[in-house]
């Protein structure tokens, strides 16, 4: 089933033309991963799923509807989960506040839910310790299994996850995948990554490649030779 | 002995003032200092809630009223929030929403909406303004209640016409009723009027030898409780948390699902009505008139700077120290604890022992605090600041 369809995205910073007709699906239950050199339109590529970015032509679809005339919170709310690059942790607030927070995706927010799912402690244990912490205290590792953990409390339907080890110590880089894995097992939800790192870029299913704002490859990552990594990943 | 109760009645009479300025300052300390938004028509949404108890008053001397006189503060209290809140809303939809990141534009356009307030309550007679505000208040709220249906598509222009009729209709009536029955509120009247106090407000409570007038005390209970439930609501609440993380990261907030447009609405709402309790406040200490809100607006900004924008305790302590300095200052308490001072000494403090010369003195002094604490009392600390 088709999560996520985008067709012909144009985006633009001021005047100047950052992604060029972008075309890309998404399937219920798989990982695609978007790979490029820094600078490509990447990021780029997610702000404007989520809203936070306007694409001047081209339209987005979720399960079929078109977003493109959704705000970035209404966009939550129709279940695209959003985990930037930076984290992005409200650095005031605790953990469990910042966790809390994710409940606002679900229909009705927080003013209908209230129980942080307990999942989230299974998948990160250090969050349950941090709870009364302020967000900003947290090490990166930390604020990373934080941000993810927000983003999954919401049960999105389409999960996008910008560059989530990067910066990270090995041994999180390894807890945010296998996290990443079984949530994709066990909701079937689909996942839109960006990364670097070839371990989990080979993780994935389908893989997107990106050069100067456009798709100039694309297949299932185990069609991924080595010529292709040599030129789109910095490594 | 002395020595104690001096210091006793100079604590009370800065807490006094002090409470004055936090409840003037504790809407600017949400709008200016969580929003950032320079709103210098604050001053005027102080004066409208002065404006409200005076009409609430009014009201309450009809004889249908006349029993229930004494408690018409209680009354006064939420009606002037209602109204201060609900042109703030009005006046962040209209004007602030366009202007968000700029600040000086945004102080400039408020200066102006100040001006129009100002004049406004000078020459629209008080009957209509209230019929006005009656408008506009089930006008903005009505949406919010319909059923979401009905506001939608084109049947939404439908509706929400209709609700503008029904409310421009319930605005008339109310005016006109208002005007008949109470004839002084039918004319524009651009002089000052003066609230009258119950009568259970106009003396003073004797306490081991210090005098505490009732308005006095009254002010402060206001402002305490004003307090305690702002801090309640931004800590403990589900929309106080959606504030917070709006304040903190705009954008991410907003992917997360908050919605930050409801969010700016109800912040700039919530420290609009707070302007208005402060109103209800000033209308207890002197006559209201249309230029009531211009002498407290300097002492709100000052109070919130000196405490550290952002920063709700700072806040509270800086418009105390700056109560507890005015009074030390502006009624010579060093004269009278130390009466064989050098008499040079005593013409300086004797030149200050005024009230607006302690002000000239202390914001002298808070000029020169913040050339080396610009962040105030208490700036923000942390990741924050450098994001």
């Amino acid at each position: 089933m088709t999560l996520l369809e985008i067709h012909g995205v144009n985006t633009y910073y001021g005047e100047s033309h950052i992604l060029r007709d972008v075309d890309l699906t998404v399937n219920a239950g798989e990982m695609v991963c978007l790979i490029g050199r820094n600078g490509v339109g990447k990021t780029t590529l997610l702000k404007s799923l989520i809203g936070l970015l306007r694409p001047r032509s081209g339209t987005v679809l979720l399960e079929g509807k078109p977003m493109d005339r959704l705000a970035p919170h209404q966009r939550a709310r129709a279940g695209v989960g959003y985990v930037p690059q930076g984290r992005e942790i409200i650095p005031q607030l605790t953990v469990e506040e910042n966790l809390l927070l994710g409940l606002e995706a679900r229909p009705g927010g927080l003013g209908r839910h209230r129980q942080i799912d307990p999942i989230v402690y299974e998948l990160f244990p250090i969050l349950r310790e941090f709870l009364p912490r302020k967000g900003g205290d947290l090490s990166g590792g930390q604020q990373q299994q934080l941000a993810i953990a927000r983003a999954l409390l919401g049960q999105p339907s389409l999960l996008l996850l910008d560059e989530p080890t990067e910066g990270i110590q090995p041994n999180i880089v390894q807890d945010i995948e296998r996290a990443v894995r079984r949530i994709i097992a066990e909701t079937g939800i689909g996942v839109l990554l960006v990364e670097q790192h070839l371990n989990f870029v080979r993780q994935a299913d389908r893989y997107y490649a990106m050069q100067r704002g456009g798709i100039v490859a694309s297949g299932p990552t185990a069609d991924l030779s080595q010529d292709v990594v040599d030129r789109f990943l910095s490594v | 002995m002395w020595a104690v109760q001096l210091l006793v009645e100079s604590l009370f009479n800065g807490i006094a003032i002090g409470s004055v300025l936090l409840i003037a300052a504790l809407g600017l300390a949400i709008v200016f200092g969580l929003m950032g938004v320079i709103n210098l028509a604050h001053g005027e949404l102080i004066m409208l809630g002065a404006y409200t108890t005076y009409v609430v008053q009014l009201i309450f001397r009809l004889p249908l009223f006349q029993p229930f006189f004494d408690a018409y503060v209680l009354v006064a209290l939420p009606a002037a929030f209602l109204v201060s809140g609900v042109v703030g809303v009005l006046l962040e939809r209209t004007v602030i929403r366009r202007l968000y990141g700029n600040p000086l534009e945004t102080l400039l356009a408020t200066w102006g909406v100040s001006l129009i307030l100002q004049q406004f309550v000078r020459s629209v007679p008080l009957a209509s303004a209230t019929g006005l505000v009656l408008a506009l208040f089930v006008g903005l709220l009505a949406p919010a209640l319909l059923p979401s249906e009905l506001m939608a598509g084109p049947r939404g222009r439908f509706t929400s016409a209709g609700i503008w009729a029904g409310a421009a209709l319930m605005g008339v009536l109310a005016a006109a009723g208002l005007g008949s029955l109470v004839s002084s509120l039918s004319r524009a009247n651009p002089r000052n009027v003066d609230v009258t106090a119950p009568a259970w407000m106009r003396g003073s409570l004797d306490l081991a030898g210090l005098t505490m007038p009732v308005p006095r005390l009254v002010i402060i209970a206001i402002t305490v409780v004003a307090v305690l439930g702002i801090a309640w609501f931004l800590a403990r609440s589900v929309w106080g948390m959606r504030i917070r993380a709006v304040t903190q990261n705009r954008p991410m907030s907003d992917c997360l699902g908050i919605p930050t447009e409801t969010v700016d609405v109800l912040t700039f709402g919530v420290g609009s009505g707070l302007a208005g309790v402060a109103g209800v406040a000033v209308s207890l200490l002197g006559s209201v008139g249309p230029n009531v809100g211009t002498s407290y607006i300097v002492g709100c900004f000052m109070v919130v700077v000196l405490g550290g924008v952002g920063n709700l305790l700072g806040t509270v302590i800086a418009s105390l120290v700056i109560g507890v300095m005015t009074d030390l200052i502006g009624a010579g308490r060093l004269l009278t604890a130390w009466p064989g001072m050098p008499s040079s000494m005593a013409t300086v403090v004797d030149f200050f022992a005024t009230t607006s010369m302690a002000q000239v003195l202390i914001f002298s002094l808070i000029v020169v605090f913040l050339q080396f604490r610009p962040a105030g009392l208490f700036p923000q600390k942390g990741r924050l600041v450098e994001a």
